[in-house]
């Protein structure tokens, strides 16, 4: 058999029938060609909208939690119902301590989004009111602020030395500063106490009440300014990729009642929001798509391969005669066989190639039509190597397999009958 | 050459049994040129499936250049007949994608022949069947009597011990019918063994010896003289 393989004659003796028999080659060709072609196109697609929504959400840190405060709603321990409450800076050692899958911590403070008026910021002649947040330099690791012009974030030393600072957005940039004037280094006046601006921002979409129109300052420093004492907004929070956020949730705000003396089954007391679950849902569709069109594409590759086995079982049929005559100059069964299904396999590993390079030239034509920044979330569609050498075997086994009945029944008929056949 | 002893061969046709040939004796020495006569059902086809090893018998003997003939699997019967036979039939069977040529070189193929020796030696054979010039034809562009012209030339590729040949005339015209004959009793002057089937009386006896064969047993076997194909022209 391996000698059969590697000899010339054979492959001419294959050439010469697949070539010969043109109509029949080409469709068998095509029928594994287009399951192999929409296999890769699929997959390669469904790939290319997880990239996409990867890097979409590469800036946040996708498995974080924000958590605030509202009303109570059981009595408890004296405290009657309908109390607020704050949230503490010293909660964020505790809730560390307790909880050691939290990556990091971030409390923030805002004016200008609640309810309440957005500060009036000026500069010179201009002015306008932008919400303005007090915050860590860890919020930046939640959510990334992409810096321009040379600038930078809030750093450990602004929040230490309450520095009279400034991260602006680019639109706070485009409203209070002249075209060519650079924003960073001039000063900005905030409630009439005036702020450097170490930093301008662009605004990459994402999650958050965030916008291009927002002004950050060391927590430090909006603590002071707004008499706002150890009161703490909300806690952004993230955890580690692997931990469960959803669990991870529910102990957080068990720890926040607990230290806050609210009923533990206060419902109303704790309010959070968990953008790990809403990405985990969103990444969860990402991921059924391509195991969607893993499915639809190998069922065509096997829809294919059938094709291909039922064409050759009937080509068998047309060729009974020929068969019937090789054996009479005595070809063996065995080299009957093997010709039978050598044309199959053969035939498969052709389709199959050249279906790759089309699915593949399909996927790098849409990626290349594709604008560079387009907001759609679709980059880079690929098919991992390893899928494509799977499909590849996948289609090699399935082709001698479906292979092995025709050729099976090409050596079962005696010759006699097929000489016979007319 | 042959040699074949008490044979008998019964087809089974669901619940009944087809007796074929019931118990036949005959040799056949090298340079012979034996024509079996029949009328349809005689059994004249199946004696010669078992004598081409195209089928099994069920009873006797059959030996062909000293080698017994019984129970081969179809690897070793393959084998045998690559060695010892060369088939002549007659709707030709050659292959219709092949060319002429490639018809001819298909059982040296199975012998693994390298392709270029199998080129030299089809061309030759075709040259002595006269059709040198169609080697590059398909079987579709040939004639009736060219079509049976490269089987005889694919039969004798294999240099075989004896040629077999099962109504080699029966799709013929009389005028091709006599060529084919005529390159049949050719091959024969060259010394090479072979059987021809037929029902057509001028044709057998163009052969040296006739084996009438009627109801499964062989009825008359006579040596005739032979009538050349060339004296009729």
């Amino acid at each position: 058999m391996f000698r059969f393989i590697f000899d010339k004659d054979t492959w001419q003796e294959i050439w010469g029938s697949i070539s010969k028999n043109k109509i029949r080659t080409v469709i068998t060709v095509i029928g594994v060609l287009w399951g192999i072609f929409v296999y890769i196109a699929l997959s390669g697609a469904a790939k290319g909208m997880d990239n996409g929504f990867d890097k979409e959400f590469k800036d946040i840190a996708k498995n974080s939690i924000f958590l605030w405060t509202q009303r109570t709603s059981i009595p408890y321990e004296g405290f009657k119902i309908g109390r607020t409450f704050n949230l503490k800076l010293n909660d964020v050692e505790e809730l560390k301590q307790k909880h050691p899958q939290i990556e990091f911590i971030a409390p923030r403070n805002v004016k200008g989004v609640f309810g309440d008026a957005p500060p009036t910021v000026v500069r010179k002649d201009k002015s306008g009111a932008y919400s303005v947040y007090g915050d860590f330099p860890e919020v930046d690791k939640i959510s990334k602020k992409k810096i321009y012009d040379g600038g930078r974030f809030l750093n450990d030393e602004d929040i230490r030395n309450e520095r009279k600072v400034v991260v602006i957005g680019e639109r706070v940039e485009e409203e209070l500063f002249g075209k060519d004037e650079e924003a960073v280094g001039q000063f900005i006046r905030i409630n009439n106490i005036f702020f450097q601006v170490i930093g301008v921002y662009k605004y990459e979409g994402g999650v958050g009440f965030e916008d291009d129109g927002s002004i950050f300052m060391p927590f430090s420093t909006f603590r002071k300014i707004y008499n706002m004492g150890d009161n703490v907004g909300w806690f952004a929070i993230a955890a580690y990729d692997n931990v469960d956020i959803v669990a991870l949730e529910d102990q957080i705000k068990q720890t926040v009642k607990r230290i806050h003396r609210v009923h533990p089954d206060d419902e109303r007391a704790v309010g959070t929001f968990n953008l790990g679950e809403q990405f985990g849902r969103i990444m969860g569709f990402a991921k059924g798509l391509n195991l969607l069109s893993l499915i639809v594409g190998l069922a065509t590759i096997i829809a294919g391969v059938i094709a291909i086995g039922n064409i050759l079982l009937i080509s068998v049929k047309e060729r009974t005669k020929e068969l019937g005559i090789r054996r009479a100059l005595g070809a063996t069964p065995k080299e009957v066989r093997s010709q039978i299904l050598l044309e199959s396999v053969f035939l498969t590993i052709v389709a199959g190639i050249i279906g790759i390079i089309l699915g593949a030239l399909v996927l790098m034509g849409i990626n290349a039509s594709l604008p560079e920044d387009g907001g759609f979330p679709y980059t880079n569609p690929t098919v991992p190597i390893p899928f494509v050498i799977g499909a590849l075997l996948i289609m090699v086994v399935l082709g001698t397999l479906i292979g092995l009945i025709p050729a099976q029944r090409a050596v079962s008929i005696k010759p006699i009958d097929a000489l016979r056949e007319e | 050459m042959i040699e074949i002893k008490n044979l008998h061969k019964s087809y089974k046709m669901g619940s009944n049994s087809l007796h074929v040939l019931k118990g036949i004796n005959f040799s056949v020495q090298e340079g012979e040129l034996v024509a079996i006569m029949g009328s349809s059902g005689s059994g004249k086809s199946t004696l010669l499936n078992i004598l081409g090893m195209l089928d099994n018998y069920d009873e006797g003997e059959y030996t062909l250049d000293g080698v017994l003939i019984k129970d081969l699997g179809e690897t070793k019967a393959a084998n045998y007949r690559n060695k010892f036979l060369g088939f002549i039939f007659q709707s030709f069977n050659l292959i219709n994608y092949k060319s002429a040529w490639e018809n001819v070189a298909l059982p040296l193929y199975y012998q693994r022949v390298g392709r270029k020796d199998r080129k030299t030696k089809a061309e030759k054979y075709l040259a002595s069947v006269g059709l040198k010039e169609w080697s590059d034809h398909l079987p579709s562009e040939l004639s009736g009597g060219q079509k049976q012209r490269v089987a005889i030339a694919r039969a004798m590729a294999a240099e075989p011990k004896v040629l077999l040949a099962d109504e080699p005339t029966g799709a013929l015209d009389s005028k091709t019918s006599h060529e084919v004959m005529d390159l049949i009793q050719k091959i024969n002057d060259e010394g090479k063994t072979i059987l021809v089937v037929t029902h057509e009386e001028d044709i057998a006896h163009m052969c040296k010896r006739i084996v009438h064969l009627k109801d499964g047993v062989i009825v008359r076997d006579e040596v005739v003289e032979q009538v050349r194909v060339s004296s009729y022209v």
